[in-house]
């Protein structure tokens, strides 16, 4: 995979490719135990006699015209992901076989392509086309098709063929452990049937339980789930398009038309999507995919088109058709059961409604995290009492949080705006603990008229190791009649350390917030 | 120009005319602020469903004016949620909205939602969207600095947003120079000392409630006019400054006579 990967990233950037694939032996190198050595080539490289172990040099020994690259695993599992993401066009269970397979759970889809043979040629044929070495199988397992794929391209073993199928290929097919294969060959083991002949106990007692699994995963007799890529979505719709769309009304009437079949769908169950994922097939491979949030769940075809246009307006990179969409699928990843409510009569629930699509209408714009609500948090520390909450998740919540009452005949005893991180400033006081006198913030002096302190509030010693200092709040009022709240960081004399004079230090001072 | 064109544009000046005309806004339904003079200023108060704009003297006085918009959005409505839409670097300048503070102005701190917009853009928009939202009691736009998208159109929009759905909005903007604008009613909003205290007597009185030196400096209907605002924290009204300020300390504050135009109206 990785020299298809190189010529396709090459043929893409149009540097001179000098000779036609094929021609000239593409080899890929590491530096593996010190030494450069072959970890993939190309057809042309294998025909010429180099394989994958073969020190660099060696290499160059057998066959002086030899095209040389760097392994770049990254990019590697890259262009596996953007394969796997295109895979998802024939199953929505495609899971990572890394360095350089992909798993897809074909259960119950491949009639939509034709059966499994054609659905195999589909797949295979499309793959070549867009530059990679192919070699798919079908299979009961799968861990089987994955051994069958290794050495049989294009066969299709039904169910309880299995054993039979793989017996004649080699152990290495497996895939498990090069020290495995080692011992196999050692033993004198060659095929995948003469291993499977042997007592499973001395198998297991040799190489271990983990093979012995894998081995019977091959013969089909145990199966074991793949782990797909993303999450099952609960609701899938799509449209396949024979010729790709291109043009923006047709991607958003595609839209409109699938969100009315979801919420169809949905509807059927008593369901509401929470959370939406478009995903944009383009002719050429990219997968395209949007996703937004709810907070409450949606049943209307109408709020469900609403948000994907906002949000579609709204992303950064906009959507680029290039050739145009091949296939465009609406699914809803997670969905909650709406309970129905008698709403006309309440005025009440009728204005949380509105007030929550509202909400979700500005969070699909300028992303969810960017619409809060406020909670209290029962902590002294004024930076930390207020938490700042996705409104769409916790509206609900924040309407019935318990926030400390107000003090009657008090004046407001914290700011109106607070500093998420105090600034410092220089103050001026009479004595060390006292109150200050003048201060400087932001450049500009400020004579103290009034002053009101100090709070003291310490700091939560049982969250923490490190020693903090506990701080004393004053409210202040300057010549011009604004109000500041400023502290004192640490008391003096007793937390502050002294400095090398034997002096103890002078405390420093920060602009917390300000009163109206 | 074809018959379309015109029509839309025959249609745009009917909407201003409706908009600025007289009648229309006298039946726009009032709040008092509970300040005397400054409700016969505003024809019986603040109006609702309208665009009203605030500006702090100074970057410094960001405070002030941030409390006498919350003090209006607590006269408009005390009981609907309060969408406060604000740019992401506002916070840095002049601090986060501090929901505890606000608790103590005597606002409900559960009504409020904070939207955080990245640009003036978003904030515009947002702003714009919430104010066609009825389950709004009012929106604040809090913007940060000199804004050329926030022209005479957008304001316009605004304007017709709130006047539609019934939500007040207002503009709260700091470090900015006042541009035309179709607001109903525009403020600049300066901190007012606190009550003297005689040098001689330790005063146990508490000192620190909201005093603001609000300037009415446009009223689309009404006289404009300074007063100095007290915001009672625990009634929740404007109040006319309790304490009489000394003649020698507040000359720098209040200005020497009432404005004329107030006088001349009163007749």
């Amino acid at each position: 995979m990785p020299t298809d990967r190189l010529r396709r990233q090459l043929s893409r950037t149009a540097a001179p490719v000098d000779s036609a694939p094929g021609d000239v032996p593409w080899v890929v190198v590491a530096r593996l135990a010190n030494a450069l050595q072959i970890v993939a080539l190309d057809d042309a490289a294998a025909k010429a006699g180099l394989e994958v172990g073969l020190p660099l040099a060696n290499a160059r020994a057998i066959c002086p015209d030899l095209m040389v690259f760097d392994a770049d695993p990254a990019a590697d599992a890259l262009a596996l992901e953007a394969i796997a993401a295109w895979c998802d066009r024939f199953t929505p269970l495609v899971a990572l076989d890394a360095p350089d397979g992909l798993l897809l759970d074909i259960t119950g889809c491949a009639h939509l392509f034709g059966g499994e043979a054609l659905m195999l040629q589909t797949v295979s044929r499309a793959l070549t086309a867009q530059g990679f070495a192919v070699g798919a199988a079908i299979a009961g397992t799968a861990v089987a098709a994955r051994t069958l794929s290794r050495y049989r391209h294009g066969r299709i073993v039904g169910v309880g063929g299995e054993a039979d199928a793989v017996s004649a290929l080699p152990v290495a097919a497996l895939g498990a452990d090069p020290a495995i294969g080692h011992g196999l060959r050692r033993a004198g083991l060659k095929s995948i049937g003469e291993v499977a002949a042997r007592a499973r106990p001395e198998i297991t007692a040799r190489f271990g339980a983990a093979f012995t699994s894998l081995l019977e995963q091959a013969l089909g007799q145990r199966d074991a789930p793949i782990s797909p890529r993303q999450p099952l979505p609960d609701y899938i719709v799509e449209k396949r398009f024979a010729e790709p769309v291109a043009t923006d009304t047709v991607i958003a009437a595609t839209l409109s038309a699938l969100a009315a079949t979801l919420v169809d769908a949905m509807a059927r169950h008593g369901k509401g999507a929470r959370q939406l994922r478009a995903s944009f097939f383009r002719s050429d491979g990219a997968v395209r995919a949007v996703e937004l949030q709810t907070g409450q769940p949606v049943t209307k075809a109408v709020v469900i088109d609403r948000l994907f246009r906002e949000r579609l307006d709204a992303i950064a990179d906009p959507l680029d058709p290039g050739f145009g969409f091949d296939l465009i699928r609406l699914s809803a990843s997670q969905t909650e059961i709406v309970v129905q409510q008698q709403r006309d009569l309440d005025a009440n629930v009728h204005d949380n409604d509105e007030l929550s699509a509202l909400i979700d209408r500005i969070a699909a714009r300028i992303g969810g995290r960017r619409v809060v609500v406020h909670l209290p948090r029962d902590t002294h520390i004024p930076e930390y009492a207020a938490w700042a909450a996705s409104a769409q998740h916790h509206l609900a919540e924040a309407a019935q949080a318990a926030w400390p009452a107000r003090i009657a005949g008090e004046p407001p005893l914290r700011p109106l705006r607070l500093f998420a991180h105090p600034e410092p400033i220089t103050v001026i006081a009479e004595v060390p603990d006292g109150p200050p006198a003048r201060f400087r913030w932001r450049r500009v002096s400020h004579a103290v008229v009034r002053v009101e302190g100090p709070e003291r509030v310490a700091m939560e010693w049982w969250r923490s190791d490190a020693a903090l200092l506990t701080r004393d709040y004053f409210r202040v009022e300057d010549e011009a009649g604004l109000r500041f709240w400023l502290y004192r960081d640490g008391l003096y004399e007793r937390e502050l350390a002294e400095d090398e004079e034997g002096e103890p230090a002078r405390p420093n001072w920060f602009m917390h917030g300000l009163f109206a | 120009m074809t018959s379309a064109r015109l029509s839309t544009l025959a249609h745009l000046r009917g909407d201003i005319e409706r908009i600025e005309s007289q009648s229309e806004a006298r039946l726009l339904p009032r709040v008092a602020l509970g300040h005397a003079e400054a409700d016969a200023a505003l024809q019986g108060g603040l109006a609702l469903g309208a665009l009203h704009e605030v500006f702090a003297h100074e970057g410094r006085h960001v405070a002030a004016a941030t409390g006498f918009v919350a003090g209006l959005a607590r006269r408009v409505g005390p009981r609907r949620p309060l969408l406060w839409v604000r740019q992401d670097f506002a916070e840095l300048e002049s601090g986060a909205l501090s929901l505890r503070g606000f608790g103590e102005l005597g606002l409900d701190p559960r009504l409020v939602v904070t939207v955080r917009a990245a640009d003036l853009d978003s904030a515009l928009r947002s702003a714009a969207d919430a104010l066609a939202c009825d389950a709004l009691g009012c929106v604040v736009l809090e913007i940060w600095g000199e804004a050329k998208p926030l022209d005479l159109v957008a304001s316009r929009k605004l304007t017709l947003a709130a006047r539609g759905s019934g939500v007040t909005a207002l503009v709260l903007r700091v470090a900015a120079t006042p541009t035309a604008s179709t607001a109903e009613t525009r403020w600049i909003v300066r901190a007012a000392h606190s009550p003297p205290l005689p040098r001689w007597q330790v005063s146990t009185q508490p000192w620190g409630a909201p005093l603001l030196d609000t300037e009415l400096v446009r009223n689309r209907h009404g006289p404009n006019g300074r007063w100095i605002m007290e915001w009672k924290c625990d009634a929740c009204v404007f109040h006319d400054a309790a304490n009489p300020q000394p003649v020698a300390a507040a000359i720098a504050d209040r200005p020497p006579a009432p404005p004329v135009v107030a006088h001349r109206r009163a007749s």
